[in-house]
């Protein structure tokens, strides 16, 4: 049947044009993709839209180092020496001395 | 080997190290040393429960973790709804509400660090610190539940009390809107 064919055809080609304008979905996939699963019809989607898209191509190199990144501060951070003031410590040791022999 | 609890070194021991970790998730010196102190009295009344399969600092630091999740709760609860507004019609911003298209500003743009394993800049640092500290308090404790702790995401729903739908929504944007700050600043 030639209409229901061009009929679906039309489909097509206006399902696919969300996919390749979509950014906002496509992001959310690439964040989505990055830490859990997504589904093998999303897989595709995202892989078209990759194709054509220049700069989701840039975000999910950047989402990828921006993760690495903020893992890196924190854990660099981590590294750094805090030190609570000795009175502080002092004190806190106290309450707890006071807490043990309560008991 | 069994682990066993000694409160009277408690302090010498472990308080730095559970200062440290509180500071570096919630960035605010007096309620981090609060939380040191809670985390001590609270492990004072569970010390029955203590059954020497973990050492004793990680036993003080999932206490101290526990209290961390509560003041995200605390402080998304408060602040959600007007912060997460706010950044909503950012959002807008970033993308045209029609097609889902980037908008004409806010495309990405190379920052110059994408390919090389060079060590990046102070400088971007500092940037990366600053748009850090941005993010709403919900935002900001599941990105760091998730990228910091590395918590499976059904633990971060229940913690925080965010369905799933939600919790990737908040994902995405808390990146796309990181990203932005970085190229608004850097570029």
């Amino acid at each position: 049947m030639p209409a229901t064919k061009l009929d679906l055809n039309i489909k097509t080609m206006s399902y696919l044009k969300k996919v390749i304008y979509n950014c906002k979905q496509a992001t959310f996939l690439i964040e989505k993709k990055s830490i859990g699963k997504i589904t093998f019809r999303e897989s595709f989607e995202l892989r078209v839209h990759l194709l054509g898209c220049s700069f989701c191509r840039i975000y999910k190199k950047q989402s990828r180092i921006i993760n690495q990144m903020v893992q890196e501060l924190f854990r660099s951070s981590m590294h750094q020496d805090y030190k609570l003031d000795e009175n502080f410590k002092n004190e806190l040791q106290g309450r707890i001395e006071d807490e043990l022999n309560k008991n | 080997m069994q682990h066993q609890l000694n409160p009277h070194q408690w302090v010498a021991a472990h308080a730095d190290y559970l200062y440290g970790f509180a500071i570096t998730r919630i960035n605010d010196d007096e309620l981090a040393r609060d939380l040191v102190q809670d985390t001590f009295l609270a492990a004072l009344q569970k010390t029955a429960g203590f059954q020497g399969k973990s050492s004793e600092r990680t036993w003080l630091t999932a206490i101290l973790k526990n209290k961390i999740i509560d003041v995200y709760r605390k402080k998304s609860s408060g602040l959600q709804n007007i912060t997460e507004k706010e950044v909503e019609d950012e959002q807008n911003d970033f993308f045209n509400a029609d097609d889902g298209h980037w908008t004409k500003s806010s495309g990405p743009k190379e920052f110059g660090i994408e390919d090389s394993d060079k060590l990046v800049s102070k400088e971007f640092e500092q940037i990366m610190k600053r748009c850090l500290q941005k993010l709403p308090a919900l935002w900001m404790s599941v990105f760091t539940m998730k990228h910091i702790d590395e918590e499976p995401t059904e633990t971060i729903c229940t913690e925080l009390k965010v369905s799933q739908a939600n919790f990737w929504v908040i994902i995405h944007r808390a990146k796309v809107n990181l990203r932005a700050c970085l190229q608004r600043n850097w570029i």
